[in-house]
């Protein structure tokens, strides 16, 4: 049963660790076992797990150096336009290009615009804000956001079938094991 | 009978007290927002409620009148309103210090206190920006401030320091509140875990966005906190300097200075860690749980900062000195000689015994671990905050160069009304703030904490042998 069916009323199965050491081992486990699509919970950030569960993605920060890029271009632009060609003054005698001038408004534009495409980039690509989510289901979860770090197998994977998975999971020595079901 | 137990104080003091875990964490923290305040919230709220109906009062005034109420003219066309903005603006600074600088330097003290700055932060900026938006005079008219394509086929004049200010102040603004907003988000989410009410729990559930905790979304929400904080840096020191340029690019002597970027930029953490002390003392008392997170160690790490700023401030005081001499240009020598012997003398010397001497108790530790003291000094520090934008805003303008142009200023009744209502309505937001919202980074607490006494503890809540009973230490020390 290398291809278990996929089996569509379930999100997949979760088990419930104590630790984040715990959630960590059992992250590397289930990778070297050959499950791709799975994910892990925690009420904090845990350093290396990403690591450990073998993803890999920098997005975020070309996110953010594109939106700061596009700030400082328009932030200049926005005052040559205005100051330069739109309604050119004289100030001080200075040119009418004097672009030194504009630096400090086209610096606070990039911070701008490189702020949001952090907060907004992080959000998008973590699909929120979405207000429900199958792992809400588990009775177990309102914990994982406080002293409680899970692992969920998804059912997308290919090598899911709900008895395997489960079995899989029961020998990381967890705290409970629970299928996550879809509504 | 003091001799039994003498708790660690100081840097020795541990950065999170008594027998902790990730539950009682969630719990001391959370807890203050789900459930009712402590009984003395209700008077406190309403002492800033009704402070913030003198500050809407006055305001009403104000757009009745116009700025006619107020003690400018010329000379002095800057008074209380540009005083109050910086000094207020400064304030905020030490929030994205705190938030911003000390996570890209790993301080692990920052965790108990960033929230709680950047929300002062976000209110102490609120109050900065009423005061040159009303300045104007016209403040309907305000929006004519941004380039926006109106009916006057007129546009900003982008080479003036004063524009620079209006986008470093309201970049400053969205920024910080993005930063807060992305902390606060993981928070809401846990929060929203305990609500038992429906209401808390679709207003947490709401703000939280539908966080989930997941390993994925936490690694690019760590790399978009980061990248903020890394964003937040340069911003807050630009904004300060931007701030300073409004007075070194003119030719007002006591103004046109190239000190000024970095002499306000310390001045602006120098008051903030000052707002942060006075502010946290009185919090821990009335929240006593906080006790537990801000601890002596951090009490003493912001006296230290606190003292290493004042004293770049009072070298920027001697070289303003220095340098109206060494000019040997009569307008900034006469300058300086007004600052010492003029009219406002009074003032400048004011300003010297409160920024420059009091805080000079805090070398010594007995000084720095004694909140009493600690509070008195931050409080001095406060008001000689003030006083310097006084003596370099209106001093400098009331007599810079012809003797017939000479002139006196002095803050109206309706200055001084706006300017205490501004407070009150920084103690009523700042209440508001911990009613409703978390004071501390809850997940970053958590991380603190299993980073400091993981694998020295198990996970049962049996905190490590060093840390001391918080309930034993923190009677002693309040005693």
């Amino acid at each position: 049963m290398a291809h278990g069916p996929i089996e569509p009323q379930y999100h997949g199965v979760m088990a419930e660790f104590e630790t984040p050491e715990q959630v960590m081992e059992a992250a590397e486990k289930t990778r070297s076992a050959g499950y791709k699509q799975f994910d892990c919970y925690s009420p904090f950030p845990i350093h290396g797990l990403s690591d450990a569960m073998g993803v890999e993605e920098a997005k975020v920060p070309w996110a953010v150096f594109i939106g700061g890029f596009i700030g400082a271009l328009s932030g200049m632009a926005l005052q040559i336009y205005v100051n330069s060609y739109d309604y050119p003054m004289n100030v001080g005698g200075r040119d009418d290009l004097s672009w030194p001038y504009f630096i400090p408004v086209a610096f606070e534009v990039t911070i701008l615009f490189a702020a949001f495409s952090a907060l907004l980039s992080m959000l998008g690509l973590n699909g929120l804000p979405r207000p429900h989510h199958p792992v809400f289901n588990v009775p177990e979860f309102a914990r994982a956001s406080t002293d409680r770090f899970f692992l969920c197998i998804e059912a997308q994977d290919p090598k899911f079938d709900l008895q395997g998975a489960s079995d899989f999971l029961k020998s990381l020595n967890p705290l409970s094991v629970s299928p996550v079901s879809n509504d | 009978m003091q001799e039994t137990i003498k708790p660690p104080m100081g840097t020795d003091a541990p950065l999170i007290e008594g027998k902790q875990n990730y539950e009682t964490i969630t719990e001391k923290i959370g807890g203050i927002v789900l459930k009712s305040p402590p009984k003395i919230w209700y008077p406190l709220f309403a002492l800033g409620f009704a402070g913030t109906m003198v500050m809407v009062f006055t305001i009403c005034w104000l757009l009745l009148r116009g700025i006619g109420i107020w003690g400018v003219n010329q000379p002095v066309g800057w008074g209380f309103d540009i005083i109050n903005f910086v000094w207020w603006i400064g304030i905020g600074h030490a929030g994205t210090l705190i938030s911003a600088i000390l996570l890209l330097l790993r301080q692990q003290w920052r965790t108990s206190i960033n929230r709680f700055s950047e929300a002062m932060t976000i209110f102490a900026v609120m109050c900065a920006g009423m005061f040159p938006l009303l300045h104007t005079g016209r403040p309907w008219l305000d929006y004519w401030l941004f380039p926006l394509p109106n009916w006057l086929a007129m546009w900003p004049q982008f080479r003036s320091p004063l524009l620079w200010d209006v986008f470093a102040v309201s970049t400053y603004f969205t920024v910080s509140l993005l930063f807060w907003y992305t902390g606060l988000i993981p928070d809401f989410a846990s929060l929203r875990d305990r609500a038992k009410g429906k209401i808390a729990q679709l207003i947490c559930g709401t703000l939280s966005l539908g966080w989930r905790g997941s390993a994925k979304h936490w690694m690019r929400y760590e790399s978009a906190y980061l990248l903020l904080a890394g964003l937040s840096t340069p911003l807050v020191l630009s904004v300060h300097s931007v701030v300073s340029l409004d007075f070194a690019t003119s030719i007002v002597p006591g103004w046109h200075v190239t000190v000024f970027p970095p002499y306000f930029v310390a001045g602006a953490i120098y008051a903030g860690f000052a707002m942060v002390i006075t502010l946290a003392v009185p919090f821990r008392m009335i929240y006593p749980q906080l006790k537990d997170y801000i601890t002596n160690h951090h009490m003493d790490m912001m006296a230290k900062v606190m003292l290493a700023t004042g004293l770049i401030v009072f070298y920027g005081y001697m070289m303003e000195a220095f340098y109206s001499f060494y000019s040997a240009n009569q307008f900034e020598t006469y300058m300086i000689e007004n600052r010492f012997w003029g009219p406002y003398s009074g003032t400048y010397w004011a300003l010297m015994i409160c920024n420059g001497l009091i805080p000079q108790l805090l070398w010594f530790p007995r000084f720095r671990h004694n909140l009493f003291w600690l509070y008195g000094v931050s409080m001095v520090v406060n008001v000689g905050m003030w006083l310097e934008r006084f003596v370099i805003i209106s001093v400098s303008l009331h007599r810079e160069y012809k003797p017939s142009g000479w002139g006196f200023y002095a803050g109206t009744q309706w200055d001084w009304s706006m300017f205490i209502g501004t407070i009150f309505f920084f103690v009523m937001m700042m209440f508001l703030f911990a009613r409703f919202m978390p004071m501390i980074a809850i997940f970053e607490m958590r991380d603190l904490w299993h980073r400091l006494y993981h694998g020295k503890s198990g996970h049962n809540g049996h905190a490590p042998a060093h840390v001391p009973n918080s309930a034993e230490v923190t009677s002693k020390e309040d005693a």
